[in-house]
């Protein structure tokens, strides 16, 4: 495969874009992981099919949303990599 | 070979869909079998020496004497079959056994381990896995070196690597002793050396290679079997055979019974005391342990060696994905046994007159998993009952009833009126769990031992024959002394797990996300990171556990330190947070010592920010220094 090298330039954006899409979903996975658990008491005395909200949460709610998180990067990703040209399949 | 083995890998699906329903039909037989009387005990021989045989098989097929084959399985693993691998790899016998029996005692407060455990995989995925496919070596001290100027990173990163694997290997090996002492009715310590040995079958001659495809065949078990009783528990409950919908019915119910029994700290409430006040130290103990458990996950090197296994950098993120995919699918469903578990205590045993307790209690009693200490004599048939004060009025009390963690899901398919068969096959699933884990960890020191030490330090000119020997040779001797270490120690010390994920995250996870994400991060910087967080983790950790009472005497000025007595010893916890969680402070310092290092020393030379480029893109060459050694 011929090597195909980004310039200064385009590795800089390259990287930008990179970084600002793993600053979001890092920001995603904080509120998921502890900012949303904070308010469990609270939201433990809203019930939605007999679960506590704040129960549900941590049992299920922010597991969903870590799941689609690391789809969402994937894809995401993926498409900085084609728009540089830069993927490798 | 080469011909089969493009064979193999055309037809994944094929392969495993047939394994899928061989296993299915496997069950049913003997599930004929019992119907005719075969006794339980040869059903439980059955289905672990099988399942075993299995695993032998494709660790038999899967031989090589490649090298990247062995230590990498020659990085043609798709996305969708390393994620079911990392799956197994990363649900160990805690996970598959202890986990809902956890929730079941621990509550909301038990859920620490559902987030911490499930979370760290979107660290994974944004920081690290595409970075390190894209650097393609064998292992993660390969990383270490090449980033931060050769040998002596690279020796550092295989201390923290083998101390958090070696624990971590111990308590699964506890694991498989426990779930194969129990089906085979054979003693502990000899249960863990037959464990041992079916460990060794699956990683021997294939290495990772071979740990992969079994870890695939053992990942379809073990969701069968996990996922099968509490589905029928769920139909029978509530009538729809969705446990992780219906057990919000379970819940509420549990919320009612729990005021008529008196239940003083209720199921669901988030971070109350035992008296049910709102408690901060809980709070903050909760979140320091899913910090703790979700770096963790991101620094423990048999994970990350597995997306090293992708034949390419996207396909090392799609994998996470479907890594966190296939461990969601167990631990979303954990909480539902729990809850399911729970109702049944509440409603059929609690209060109920011994004569007529549910025939699961007296056949659990029997191997001491459950205890119903109402008579004065309780413990001549309950072992669980000993030291327990019944009043023996005849009915069985809350205070009287006692239950061990692992009955939760053993005791589920009996419950939910399940024929034997669904035991053994939980049995199965539990010692898939146990066994896969154990061969990740055990590949992962073994490979830090053959190739970083022995290769990379001792001897670059050893031939790609010998290499091999070698590694075989110490995966060998590895296992045999963790076997070892866990026969020893006995079943105590199911804690070390947690250990594992705090030494891990404080000595790795600092040089792992800077090391690609901070260009300026130079030798001196890579080095000070691992030594200081994994030195000032160690020392908290070790100083806590065994000198409570020093660290209380010594060292008041940090703040307030307060000494439990747990697991027979006194230990102090500082600030109140339990030293499961002493990553705590090594995760932080590890983070400080870099960047003072990194801005106090010289910026990492340019051919270094040049590799750096090179990794963070996923096409092109990787610009390695050459210079580095």
């Amino acid at each position: 495969m011929a090597e195909k090298r980004l310039t200064g330039e385009q590795q800089a954006a390259y990287w930008h874009k990179t970084r600002n899409l793993m600053w979001v979903i890092l920001a995603a996975w904080f509120f998921f992981s502890f900012v949303i658990h904070f308010f469990a008491p609270q939201l433990n005395k809203i019930h939605i099919l007999g679960f506590p909200m704040g129960y549900y949460m941590a049992a299920q709610g922010s597991l969903i949303a870590f799941v689609l998180m690391c789809v969402w990067n994937a894809r995401s990703q993926d498409k900085i990599d084609r728009e540089f040209g830069v993927q490798d399949e | 070979m080469a011909a089969m083995q493009g064979g193999f890998l055309a037809n994944l699906g094929k392969v495993y869909g047939i394994y899928t329903g061989t296993f299915v039909g496997f069950t049913i037989f003997i599930g004929i079998l019992e119907v005719f009387g075969v006794p339980n005990r040869v059903l439980g021989y059955l289905f672990i020496f099988l399942t075993i045989g299995v695993y032998a098989l494709i660790g038999y097929l899967a031989r090589t004497s490649e090298v990247s084959e062995y230590y990498v399985a020659g990085r043609t693993v798709p996305a969708f079959y390393n994620g079911m691998a990392t799956g197994a790899d990363w649900m160990s016998a805690a996970s598959f056994i202890g986990m809902a029996g956890s929730l079941y005692f621990g509550g909301y407060g038990g859920l620490a381990f559902v987030l911490g455990w499930t979370g760290g995989y979107v660290l994974v995925s944004i920081l690290m896995a595409p970075y390190l496919r894209k650097f393609g070596q064998f292992t993660v001290p390969d990383f270490f070196s090449a980033r931060y100027g050769g040998n002596v990173a690279r020796g550092l990163a295989v201390v923290v690597l083998i101390t958090a694997s070696f624990v971590y290997v111990v308590a699964q090996i506890v694991g498989v002793g426990i779930i194969t002492a129990r089906f085979l009715d054979i003693g502990f310590e000899i249960a863990c050396f037959v464990g041992l040995i079916g460990i060794l079958v699956c990683s021997m001659l294939g290495g990772m290679k071979a740990v992969t495809w079994t870890q695939v065949a053992q990942y379809i078990i073990l969701i069968i079997a996990y996922l099968i009783p509490v589905i029928v528990m769920s139909a029978k409950v509530t009538g729809v055979p969705i446990p992780q919908l219906m057990y919000g019915q379970a819940l509420e119910k549990i919320e009612v019974l729990e005021k008529t029994l008196g239940v003083t700290q209720p199921y669901t409430a988030a971070f109350v005391d035992a008296r049910g006040n709102y408690s901060p130290t809980a709070m903050w103990n909760y979140f320091a342990l899913i910090l703790c458990l979700m770096v963790g996950t991101a620094s423990l090197p048999h994970i990350l060696m597995r997306y090293f296994t992708t034949p390419s950098v996207k396909q090392a993120r799609d994998s996470v994905a479907w890594s966190l995919f296939f461990i969601f699918l167990l631990y979303f469903t954990a909480p539902a046994y729990a809850a399911f578990a729970k109702l049944e205590v509440y409603q059929d045993v609690i209060g109920q007159p011994i004569a007529q307790l549910p025939a699961w209690v007296a056949s659990w009693g029997k191997i001491g998993l459950v205890g119903a200490c109402d008579a004065a004599n309780a413990s001549e048939v309950y072992r669980l009952c000993a030291g327990v004060k019944g009043n023996g009025d005849g009915i069985l009390q809350l205070s009287e009833f006692r239950l061990h963690t692992d009955a939760v899901v053993l005791a589920t398919p009996e419950i939910a009126g399940l024929p034997y068969v669904i035991s053994g096959l939980v049995a199965a699933g539990g010692l898939a769990a146990a066994l896969s884990t154990a061969d990740g960890l055990l590949l992962a020191i073994a490979n830090a031992l053959s190739h970083d030490i022995y290769y990379k330090m001792i001897d670059p000119n050893a031939d790609t024959k010998r290499r091999l020997v070698i590694s075989r040779i110490l995966l060998a001797m590895v296992a045999i002394v963790a076997a070892y270490v866990a026969g020893t120690l006995g079943a105590d010390i199911l804690f070390l797990v947690s250990w594992a994920f705090s030494i891990a995250a404080a000595g790795l996870f600092a040089g792992l996300v800077l090391g690609i994400w901070w260009k300026r991060a130079g030798n001196a910087a890579g080095i000070a990171g691992m030594v200081v967080g994994f030195g000032l983790c160690m020392f908290f950790l070790l100083a806590t556990e065994f000198y409570g009472p020093w660290v209380k005497a010594s060292m008041s000025w940090l703040g307030d330190i307060n000494i439990v007595k747990i697991r027979g010893r006194d230990v102090a916890y500082i600030w109140g947070i339990n030293n499961i969680s002493v990553g705590i402070f090594g995760i932080p310092a590890a983070f400080l010592a870099m960047l003072v290092a990194g801005y106090l020393s010289k910026p990492a030379s340019r051919e270094m920010q040049e590799f750096i480029d090179s990794i963070r893109t996923p096409s092109g060459s990787v610009r390695n220094v050459e210079a580095a050694h």
